[in-house]
């Protein structure tokens, strides 16, 4: 039997493969890189584009779209770490003016100065409607 | 029989109210078990970046990603409240609010200022009655939240540490004990307080890196960072969904026994008045 490596391909989000693979192909941000079992350690940025692996006792090869992420190897396991989004420095930087936008909106209808005294009271209020409801449900049974 | 007529229409009303928490519910319970399994697919992920990032920081002790130093004086920290888009899930927003306000109270009389970001559109209105300082917000992220949604809102607490204008980032999210209980967790994101202790390695080995090794671990910790809050967000929409469906379970007992006594009182007015008609009958019947 032909050696073996362990491939694990996981985002944030979900597992996406879990498997023995004789061969893998990543598409590393310095090119690609092909790994087979017993690779030195190595760490990689993952551009987006498909990672091709060949599994044992089977002809074609499987192929899976990752959209970057890290590539980390170790001798008897690949561990792709896949973003779920699309990444780059524009884009992240687009997303964080995205976010400022929105949040100078919400700040936009802010009341003056942080009003602690009235934050606190809405909150106890929460908590005193909570009680009522428990003793009166203990009343009821 | 005009009290007997008011009291059915009440009863029919309790009842309506009845299947929609009682509709809730098995949304809620059905919703719950996906969300737990969405909580524990996020746990690889971060598991396996900590390790790596532990490696490194083993490997090099030399280089120390600002994410890792612990600053001096802490002037403004940063704090993230995750909470729920939508109510009818018991005390669990009120819990997370009281926490996040307690906390930034105990900052305001040391001094320190606060900016929050904003998970749920519960949260986001509270801060804005209270008039915190908001620099981001991430409300009406759905049943699956996406990470991409994370990614902006994250990003501006991180560019804030890094460029020192914040000391230290908190968050504060609900921890999903079980389904009956989840509690409000106040944890510290940044400084990245030192891993537990590895293992130590025999021989020295380390990573070939591509490209170097600073540009690889920084947007490693980016993501690191961002898959802490992913779990936080995902657990907290676990003890959302289980929440309410214990909520809404007791809402539908809470229908039930009303309706029960509702009942009772119905029948009674209605024997009542069934036993003044006879008597009056009777008495009619004697006069004569």
């Amino acid at each position: 039997m032909a050696m073996t490596i362990h491939v694990d391909i996981v985002s944030a989000e979900a597992s996406i493969y879990s498997g023995l693979a004789e061969f893998v192909v990543v598409p590393a941000e310095m090119g690609e890189v092909g790994i087979y079992p017993r690779h030195a350690p190595m760490i990689s940025r993952i551009k987006p584009g498909s990672v091709r692996i060949k599994k044992p006792d089977q002809a074609d090869e499987d192929l899976i779209y990752v959209s970057g992420g890290i590539l980390e190897v170790q001798p008897g396991v690949v561990t792709i770490l896949s973003d779920t989004a699309i990444r780059g420095a524009d884009l992240d930087e687009a997303r964080v003016l995205e976010a400022k936008r929105e949040a100078e909106e919400a700040m936009k209808n802010r009341t003056s100065a942080m009003d602690y005294a009235k934050a606190q009271a809405e909150l106890a209020e929460a908590v005193a409607q909570l009680a009522a409801i428990q003793k009166l449900r203990k009343r009821i049974h | 029989m005009a009290a007997g007529k008011e009291i059915r229409t009440k009863i029919k009303s309790v009842e309506n109210t009845r299947k929609i928490t009682k509709a809730m519910e098995m949304v809620a319970a059905s919703k719950m078990r996906k969300a737990q399994e969405r909580m524990k697919m996020a746990r690889p992920y971060a598991e396996k970046i900590a390790r790596v990032a532990a490696h490194f920081s083993q490997a090099h002790p030399e280089y120390r990603h600002p994410f890792v130093v612990a600053r001096d004086q802490i002037k403004r920290v940063g704090l993230i409240v995750v909470t729920t888009d939508k109510g009818l899930c018991g005390a669990l927003n009120t819990n997370a609010l009281r926490n996040s306000v307690s906390k930034m109270k105990e900052w305001d009389s040391q001094g320190i200022g606060v900016d929050v970001t904003v998970v749920g559109n519960k949260g986001l209105g509270f801060m804005q009655r209270m008039g915190a300082s908001i620099v981001s917000q991430a409300a009406g992220m759905g049943d699956t939240p996406h990470l991409e949604r994370l990614i902006g809102p994250v990003q501006v607490m991180l560019d804030a540490y890094k460029e020192g204008r914040i000391d230290a980032l908190y968050i504060i999210y609900s921890r999903f004990i079980n389904t009956m209980k989840q509690e409000s967790t106040f944890t510290q994101l940044l400084p990245l307080t030192a891993e537990a202790a590895m293992e130590k390695t025999e021989h020295h080995w380390d990573y070939i890196y591509e490209p170097e090794a600073k540009s690889v671990v920084d947007s490693m910790m980016v993501r690191y960072m961002e898959a802490l809050i992913y779990q936080a967000v995902a657990e907290n929409l676990a003890c959302e969904q289980s929440a309410r469906m214990v909520a809404m379970k007791a809402a539908s007992d809470n229908a039930k026994s009303v309706i029960e006594e509702l009942k009772l009182v119905y029948n009674k007015t209605r024997q009542a008045a069934i036993t003044k008609e006879l008597s009056e009958i009777v008495a009619g019947a004697a006069a004569v």
